[in-house]
Protein backbone atom coordinates (compact mmCIF):
# COMPACT_ATOMS: atom_id res chain seq x y z
CA UNK A 1 0.00 0.00 0.00
CA UNK A 2 1.64 3.46 -0.83
CA UNK A 3 -0.59 6.14 0.66
CA UNK A 4 1.37 8.95 -0.66
CA UNK A 5 0.83 8.29 -4.11
CA UNK A 6 -0.64 10.76 -6.09
CA UNK A 7 -3.80 10.78 -7.73
CA UNK A 8 -3.29 10.50 -11.50
CA UNK A 9 -5.87 13.24 -13.55
CA UNK A 10 -6.27 10.50 -15.91
CA UNK A 11 -7.38 7.11 -15.75
CA UNK A 12 -8.68 4.72 -12.85
CA UNK A 13 -7.75 3.43 -9.34
CA UNK A 14 -9.01 0.81 -8.07
CA UNK A 15 -11.14 1.17 -4.83
CA UNK A 16 -13.23 -1.13 -2.84
CA UNK A 17 -16.87 -0.68 -2.31
CA UNK A 18 -18.88 -2.42 0.42
CA UNK A 19 -22.90 -1.70 1.13
CA UNK A 20 -24.85 -2.74 4.22
CA UNK A 21 -27.93 -3.19 5.03
CA UNK A 22 -30.85 -2.37 2.66
CA UNK A 23 -28.25 -1.05 0.21
CA UNK A 24 -26.08 -4.31 0.50
CA UNK A 25 -29.21 -6.16 -0.67
CA UNK A 26 -30.33 -4.06 -3.56
CA UNK A 27 -26.89 -3.77 -5.18
CA UNK A 28 -26.89 -7.25 -4.66
CA UNK A 29 -23.43 -8.13 -2.99
CA UNK A 30 -21.51 -6.93 -0.03
CA UNK A 31 -18.66 -5.47 -1.23
CA UNK A 32 -16.31 -5.69 -4.77
CA UNK A 33 -13.35 -4.05 -6.05
CA UNK A 34 -14.03 -1.28 -8.62
CA UNK A 35 -11.39 0.34 -11.27
CA UNK A 36 -13.15 4.32 -10.71
CA UNK A 37 -12.36 7.11 -12.98
CA UNK A 38 -9.38 9.42 -11.29
CA UNK A 39 -11.44 12.41 -12.25
CA UNK A 40 -14.44 11.59 -10.15
CA UNK A 41 -14.11 14.40 -7.05
CA UNK A 42 -16.45 13.51 -4.30
CA UNK A 43 -18.93 11.19 -3.13
CA UNK A 44 -21.96 12.69 -4.79
CA UNK A 45 -19.91 12.11 -8.53
CA UNK A 46 -18.96 8.47 -7.04
CA UNK A 47 -22.83 8.09 -6.25
CA UNK A 48 -23.70 9.32 -10.01
CA UNK A 49 -20.96 7.56 -11.53
CA UNK A 50 -22.39 4.17 -10.14
CA UNK A 51 -26.13 4.46 -10.88
CA UNK A 52 -25.39 4.69 -14.22
CA UNK A 53 -23.44 1.41 -13.99
CA UNK A 54 -26.59 -0.71 -13.87
CA UNK A 55 -30.33 -1.06 -12.56
CA UNK A 56 -29.06 -2.35 -8.95
CA UNK A 57 -26.80 0.43 -8.58
CA UNK A 58 -29.65 3.02 -9.35
CA UNK A 59 -32.07 1.19 -7.42
CA UNK A 60 -30.08 0.97 -4.37
CA UNK A 61 -28.91 4.84 -4.88
CA UNK A 62 -32.65 5.85 -5.67
CA UNK A 63 -32.91 8.36 -2.53
CA UNK A 64 -29.86 9.99 -2.57
CA UNK A 65 -31.25 12.24 0.56
CA UNK A 66 -31.13 9.26 2.50
CA UNK A 67 -27.93 7.58 1.44
CA UNK A 68 -24.86 7.55 3.59
CA UNK A 69 -21.28 7.06 2.80
CA UNK A 70 -18.26 6.96 4.80
CA UNK A 71 -14.60 7.20 3.30
CA UNK A 72 -12.08 5.13 4.98
CA UNK A 73 -14.60 4.58 8.18
CA UNK A 74 -15.50 8.02 8.73
CA UNK A 75 -18.60 9.66 7.65
CA UNK A 76 -18.93 11.18 4.81
CA UNK A 77 -21.01 14.20 2.86
CA UNK A 78 -22.46 14.07 -0.60
CA UNK A 79 -20.05 16.89 -1.03
CA UNK A 80 -16.64 15.33 0.79
CA UNK A 81 -13.87 14.38 -1.84
CA UNK A 82 -13.01 11.31 -2.14
CA UNK A 83 -9.31 12.09 -1.94
CA UNK A 84 -7.01 8.93 -1.65
CA UNK A 85 -10.02 6.84 -0.01
CA UNK A 86 -9.34 3.53 -0.44
CA UNK A 87 -12.49 2.05 1.08
CA UNK A 88 -15.55 3.42 0.28
CA UNK A 89 -19.14 2.47 2.13
CA UNK A 90 -22.82 2.99 1.78
CA UNK A 91 -25.71 2.62 3.99
CA UNK A 92 -29.08 3.73 4.91
CA UNK A 93 -29.28 5.94 7.96
CA UNK A 94 -28.25 3.56 11.02
CA UNK A 95 -30.33 1.79 13.73
CA UNK A 96 -28.26 1.04 16.18
CA UNK A 97 -28.02 1.80 20.12
CA UNK B 1 -8.68 7.96 31.05
CA UNK B 2 -8.91 5.85 27.79
CA UNK B 3 -12.39 4.34 26.83
CA UNK B 4 -13.52 0.62 26.47
CA UNK B 5 -15.33 -0.14 23.59
CA UNK B 6 -16.24 -3.49 22.47
CA UNK B 7 -18.65 -4.94 19.61
CA UNK B 8 -19.35 -8.52 20.31
CA UNK B 9 -22.17 -11.61 19.30
CA UNK B 10 -22.02 -12.31 22.93
CA UNK B 11 -23.99 -10.98 25.93
CA UNK B 12 -22.62 -9.11 28.62
CA UNK B 13 -22.42 -8.86 32.33
CA UNK B 14 -23.65 -4.65 33.63
CA UNK B 15 -22.26 -5.64 36.78
CA UNK B 16 -19.16 -7.23 35.28
CA UNK B 17 -18.37 -4.18 33.82
CA UNK B 18 -19.22 -1.96 36.99
CA UNK B 19 -16.62 -4.11 38.79
CA UNK B 20 -13.48 -4.31 36.26
CA UNK B 21 -14.39 -0.48 35.67
CA UNK B 22 -13.94 1.19 39.41
CA UNK B 23 -13.22 -1.83 41.61
CA UNK B 24 -9.96 -0.97 43.57
CA UNK B 25 -10.37 2.69 43.16
CA UNK B 26 -11.52 5.49 45.41
CA UNK B 27 -11.22 8.53 42.96
CA UNK B 28 -14.49 7.10 41.32
CA UNK B 29 -17.53 8.77 43.29
CA UNK B 30 -20.31 7.91 40.05
CA UNK B 31 -20.67 5.33 37.71
CA UNK B 32 -24.15 5.81 35.43
CA UNK B 33 -25.01 3.27 33.11
CA UNK B 34 -27.23 2.61 30.04
CA UNK B 35 -28.89 -0.66 29.24
CA UNK B 36 -30.62 -0.69 25.80
CA UNK B 37 -32.75 -3.93 25.46
CA UNK B 38 -34.35 -5.49 22.28
CA UNK B 39 -38.05 -4.61 22.86
CA UNK B 40 -40.94 -6.25 21.48
CA UNK B 41 -43.86 -3.87 21.27
CA UNK B 42 -46.73 -5.92 19.24
CA UNK B 43 -45.96 -9.16 20.36
CA UNK B 44 -44.66 -10.18 16.43
CA UNK B 45 -40.88 -10.19 16.50
CA UNK B 46 -39.01 -13.37 17.12
CA UNK B 47 -35.56 -11.35 16.88
CA UNK B 48 -33.66 -8.61 16.27
CA UNK B 49 -30.70 -9.34 13.57
CA UNK B 50 -28.10 -6.68 13.65
CA UNK B 51 -25.45 -6.10 10.99
CA UNK B 52 -22.82 -3.45 11.76
CA UNK B 53 -19.77 -2.44 9.83
CA UNK B 54 -16.76 -4.46 11.74
CA UNK B 55 -13.95 -1.97 11.80
CA UNK B 56 -15.56 1.45 11.48
CA UNK B 57 -18.00 0.86 14.74
CA UNK B 58 -15.16 0.51 16.87
CA UNK B 59 -13.83 3.71 14.99
CA UNK B 60 -17.06 5.65 15.17
CA UNK B 61 -17.80 4.71 18.84
CA UNK B 62 -14.16 5.56 19.87
CA UNK B 63 -15.05 9.01 18.02
CA UNK B 64 -17.83 9.60 19.76
CA UNK B 65 -15.91 8.02 23.08
CA UNK B 66 -13.16 10.92 22.58
CA UNK B 67 -15.47 14.15 22.12
CA UNK B 68 -17.55 12.81 25.44
CA UNK B 69 -13.97 12.32 27.52
CA UNK B 70 -13.00 16.18 25.80
CA UNK B 71 -16.24 17.42 27.06
CA UNK B 72 -16.77 15.87 30.18
CA UNK B 73 -14.13 14.98 33.39
CA UNK B 74 -14.86 11.34 33.01
CA UNK B 75 -12.44 8.58 35.07
CA UNK B 76 -14.14 5.61 32.71
CA UNK B 77 -16.48 4.99 29.85
CA UNK B 78 -17.20 1.90 28.57
CA UNK B 79 -19.51 0.91 25.29
CA UNK B 80 -20.50 -2.41 24.75
CA UNK B 81 -22.61 -3.20 21.41
CA UNK B 82 -23.90 -6.33 20.09
CA UNK B 83 -24.54 -7.90 16.84
CA UNK B 84 -26.20 -10.98 15.23
CA UNK B 85 -29.23 -12.23 16.39
CA UNK B 86 -31.11 -10.71 19.65
CA UNK B 87 -34.49 -11.82 20.82
CA UNK B 88 -36.69 -9.51 22.95
CA UNK B 89 -35.91 -9.06 26.45
CA UNK B 90 -31.94 -9.40 25.52
CA UNK B 91 -29.25 -7.02 26.02
CA UNK B 92 -28.22 -4.81 22.90
CA UNK B 93 -26.06 -1.82 24.08
CA UNK B 94 -24.28 -0.95 27.41
CA UNK B 95 -23.37 2.46 28.01
CA UNK B 96 -21.21 3.25 31.09
CA UNK B 97 -20.15 6.98 32.49
CA UNK B 98 -17.55 7.33 35.91
CA UNK B 99 -16.47 10.54 37.37
CA UNK B 100 -16.24 12.11 40.29
CA UNK B 101 -19.60 13.63 40.39
CA UNK B 102 -23.07 12.29 39.23
CA UNK B 103 -23.99 15.05 36.69
CA UNK B 104 -21.25 14.67 34.16
CA UNK B 105 -21.27 10.63 34.58
CA UNK B 106 -25.29 10.98 33.78
CA UNK B 107 -24.56 14.27 30.72
CA UNK B 108 -21.54 11.77 29.50
CA UNK B 109 -23.60 8.58 29.29
CA UNK B 110 -27.03 10.11 27.69
CA UNK B 111 -24.66 12.14 24.86
CA UNK B 112 -22.81 8.52 24.42
CA UNK B 113 -25.93 7.13 23.70
CA UNK B 114 -27.29 9.66 21.60
CA UNK B 115 -24.41 9.51 19.11
CA UNK B 116 -24.17 5.79 19.23
CA UNK B 117 -27.78 5.54 17.64
CA UNK B 118 -26.86 8.13 15.18
CA UNK B 119 -23.70 7.70 14.32
CA UNK B 120 -22.21 4.14 15.22
CA UNK B 121 -22.78 1.57 11.74
CA UNK B 122 -25.23 -0.52 13.01
CA UNK B 123 -28.85 -1.71 11.30
CA UNK B 124 -31.25 -3.35 13.01
CA UNK B 125 -33.86 -5.84 10.85
CA UNK B 126 -36.69 -7.86 12.38
CA UNK B 127 -37.12 -11.37 12.07
CA UNK B 128 -41.11 -12.10 12.76
CA UNK B 129 -42.28 -14.72 15.32
CA UNK B 130 -44.88 -16.45 12.11
CA UNK B 131 -40.70 -17.26 10.64
CA UNK B 132 -40.68 -14.81 7.85
CA UNK B 133 -38.44 -11.89 7.50
CA UNK B 134 -39.45 -8.42 8.23
CA UNK B 135 -38.08 -4.79 6.64
CA UNK B 136 -35.29 -2.71 7.84
CA UNK B 137 -35.98 -1.09 10.87
CA UNK B 138 -36.38 2.77 9.70
CA UNK B 139 -34.17 5.77 11.31
CA UNK B 140 -36.65 7.88 13.97
CA UNK B 141 -36.17 11.72 13.39
CA UNK B 142 -36.20 12.36 16.82
CA UNK B 143 -33.05 10.45 17.33
CA UNK B 144 -31.25 13.00 14.99
CA UNK B 145 -33.10 15.47 16.92
CA UNK B 146 -31.96 13.89 20.41
CA UNK B 147 -28.21 14.26 19.16
CA UNK B 148 -28.24 17.37 17.80
CA UNK B 149 -29.43 19.38 21.06
CA UNK B 150 -25.89 18.62 22.61
CA UNK B 151 -24.73 20.99 19.24
CA UNK B 152 -27.02 24.01 20.62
Amino acid sequence: MNAAAPIPATGTRPVRLVYFAWVRERVGIPEETVEIPAGLATVFDLVRWLKARGENYATAFADEKILRAALDHVHAKPHSPLGEAREIAFFPPMTGG
Amino acid sequence: MTPLIRIQREDFSLQDEIDALATGRADIGAVVSFTGLCRDEAGTLAALELEHYPGMAEAEIARVAGEAAARWPLLGLVAIHRYGLIRPGEQIVLVLAASAHRRAAFEAADFMMDYLKTRAPFWKREHRADGTLGGWVEARADDDDAAERWNR
